[in-house]
């Protein structure tokens, strides 16, 4: 870190900040001490401080105080200063709360840089006591860093998706109109260029790197979007539900008896109840009711108990990595 | 997963810049605090603290004429700032601070939970006022975490946990494929990876447990006080491992081919190794094997146990038996 750098965009700031007229560039470097004395090495570096105080957020004004003047710079104290906001302590309690939630995520520094602001502005913002709740996002997906970018700042981007069922990435265009966490997973929302029309895209899909494709301010999000809605509706999509007949152990399979539609001691097969469940993804379920082992068997549908001895036959030749063969096996 | 970024304390000069505007106005909006204090808040220690005071001090600015436009002082451990200038006020917010305070608000608001709803609800019209049009970008986050787990379950703990009582719980252990009954006395609702987890003091276990709200068969809110004893420590949400594994565990290494690879994402796994074929080897630690083989059988081929070999041998006993029925 450089000492020097910080003290030089220190100074500029109070400048610029206590002037309430535009001061031109030698007016500056004249008060700001750091600044060299050759003009182009000292416009050079001053062109760069002010972008950094951009990044920051701070509002660094052009204009000119009279129309024959050089063009000059100030911050506005109305622009750059927080306006007043006072907590009560219950409220300042469940602010610390909130600031938690992205403390393992890509906005940590987000929420903590705010909490810091609104602590400057008297806010006694405790690492709370409340009781409570503790949620927290996570953004493992490394597209979300720029896709929120590019939603916060209306930019259109580009990125490699790799669909459902596919091996490889296509190359999507989108115009991103808000990202939407359900369930822990994160999903962008906006109008896919190449399809013309409204897509989901899961962040988890993404592959490679994601860049902008238009300046900031270029994408418009339609009049009444609602993302999360377009996420509910494409992430629910009303599955086929189909009844499998299984048999169950007595005391046993109590997973699969919550979802039971139906259960009764079995006919004639002492120890065994039939019970009948509800489900809809068969590879899903079949891995499901094979973790059961012996304590369950399926009935029909004659796919799902397919599925069920193909898994179980699978977990049977597992021979050990160096080659050995079974216990019992024929030398 | 990124490191999250600490605020304050990062090495660049532009991250330096913003501690010290904030701490000018945190100083003079307290009138008087301690440099201990003032560091905490800050994360920063006295001696960062106190290098920021100097460099504060020592701003001169040389023209028209020279003068210092702040003074302060932090003699006995007080910091005092009786001239600020222009920068006695914190900096607005920007789009992604206001959207990610605002963003965790609602979410708070939104779940059921012993929480303060009314503090949520004044607390987020207070800062849309402040932060103005850094706020909007908010609008374009939406997040929506039930926890997967029942509504009347939720709001039951919910109740339990506002009223200070005793919960009793009727809980599935799928490891075991059993309904487990249990006294509890809750601590805190967790929300992690989309899940709803009670922590409480498990009165059989005599410890800290999480309970997935998504399991719980039933519940009964107690006529009795919780009792949360004093040496009960909460788990670590930000440890990124909720289950920490404890040196008595049994290893299991299991081979895994492509489409098992989402064992590895979520199980905690020690060790994560390529091996042939793509496939990859993970190594666990869990205090009780049931559960991996009923994972064994679950992932077929697509897994395997390499060891402990006697736990190997249970998942090849378990699938035949199973077979036997299908004959």
């Amino acid at each position: 870190m450089s000492k020097q750098k910080t003290e030089r965009l220190l100074s500029l700031v109070v400048c610029l900040l206590s002037s309430r007229r535009y001061l031109t560039a030698s007016q500056i470097r004249d008060a700001v001490p750091g600044y060299p004395a050759a003009f182009d090495a000292f416009k050079r570096m001053f062109e760069r401080d002010k972008d950094e105080l951009r990044e920051l957020g701070i509002p660094l004004e052009t204009g000119m105080n009279n129309p024959d003047e050089e063009i000059g710079y100030r911050i506005s104290r109305q622009a750059y200063e927080l306006p007043e906001i006072v907590l009560e302590p219950d409220e300042a309690a469940v602010l610390g709360l909130a600031a938690r939630v992205w403390r393992r995520a890509e906005l940590a520094g987000a929420a903590a840089g705010g909490l810091l602001k609104l602590r400057a502005a008297g806010v006694e913002a405790e690492e709370s006591t409340q009781p409570g709740i503790e949620p927290r996002l996570q953004t493992p997906e490394p597209a979300f860093g720029p896709l929120w970018e590019a939603v916060r700042d209306a930019r259109s981007v580009r990125f490699g998706y790799v669909a459902a069922g596919r091996a490889a990435a296509q190359v999507r265009n989108l115009e991103p109109w808000g990202v939407v966490n359900r369930h822990g997973r994160w999903y962008v929302a906006g109008f896919d260029r190449d399809r013309g029309e409204e897509r989901v895209f899961r962040l988890s899909r993404i592959e490679g790197e994601v860049t902008f494709t238009g300046p900031p301010g270029s994408v418009t999000v339609p009049e009444g979007t609602d993302v999360h809605k377009t996420v509910q509706a494409w992430d629910t999509a009303p599955p086929q539900v189909r009844t499998a007949e299984l048999r169950i152990r007595a005391g046993a399979g109590f997973g699969l008896r919550r979802r039971a539609s139906a259960e009764a001691p079995l006919d004639g097969a002492d120890g065994w109840d039939l019970v009948s469940t509800p489900f809809s993804d068969t590879g899903w379920y079949a891995d499901y009711i094979a973790s059961f082992g012996a304590d369950v068997v399926v009935i029909e549908p004659v796919d799902l108990r397919e599925a069920v001895i193909r898994r179980l036959k699978g977990a049977l030749i597992s021979e050990p990595a160096d080659g050995r063969r079974r216990a019992g096996e024929a030398t | 997963m990124s490191a999250p970024r600490r605020s304050g304390r990062a090495g660049t000069a532009a991250d330096r810049l913003q501690r010290l505007l904030a701490l000018v106005p945190y100083v003079v909006s307290r009138e008087v605090v301690g440099l201990a204090e003032t560091a905490a808040a800050f994360g920063i220690s006295e001696t960062e603290l106190v290098d920021d005071l100097n460099m504060l001090w020592c701003v001169e600015l040389r023209s028209p004429d020279p003068y210092c436009p702040i003074d302060l002082s932090y003699e006995g451990g007080e910091i005092v700032i009786s001239e600020a200038e222009s920068m006695d006020r914190p900096l607005r917010l920007g789009a992604d601070e206001a959207s990610a305070l605002l963003v965790g608000l609602r979410l708070l608001a939104e779940l059921p939970g012993p929480q303060d709803r009314s503090a949520l609800r004044r607390t987020i019209a207070k800062l849309e006022a402040a932060a103005g049009e850094a706020a909007a970008a908010s609008a374009h986050v939406s997040v929506h975490m039930d926890g997967r787990a029942p509504a009347d379950v939720q709001a039951q703990v919910a109740d339990a946990m506002r009223q200070g009582r005793r919960l009793h719980l009727s809980y599935y252990v799928p490891g075991r494929d059993e309904a487990t009954e249990r006294d509890v006395d809750p601590m805190r609702l967790l929300l992690v990876e989309g899940r709803a987890y009670l922590e409480a003091w498990c009165r059989r276990a005599e410890a800290v447990r999480l309970f997935r709200l998504d399991r719980v068969l039933a519940l009964t809110v107690l006529d009795l006080p919780a009792e949360v004893p004093e040496q009960a420590v909460g788990v670590d949400v930000d440890s990124g491992q909720l289950f920490r594994p404890s040196p008595d565990d049994v290893r299991v290494e299991l081979e895994l081919a492509d489409a098992g690879r989402w064992v590895a994402e979520y199980y905690p796994c020690e060790q994560v190794t390529e091996a042939a074929d793509g496939r990859i080897r993970v190594l666990l630690r869990t205090p009780d094997t049931r559960w991996v083989r009923r994972l064994a059988l679950r992932l077929g081929e697509d897994g395997r146990v390499l060891s402990p070999p006697g736990l190997a041998r249970a998942v090849e006993e378990d699938a035949t038996a199973a077979l036997a029925l299908y004959a």
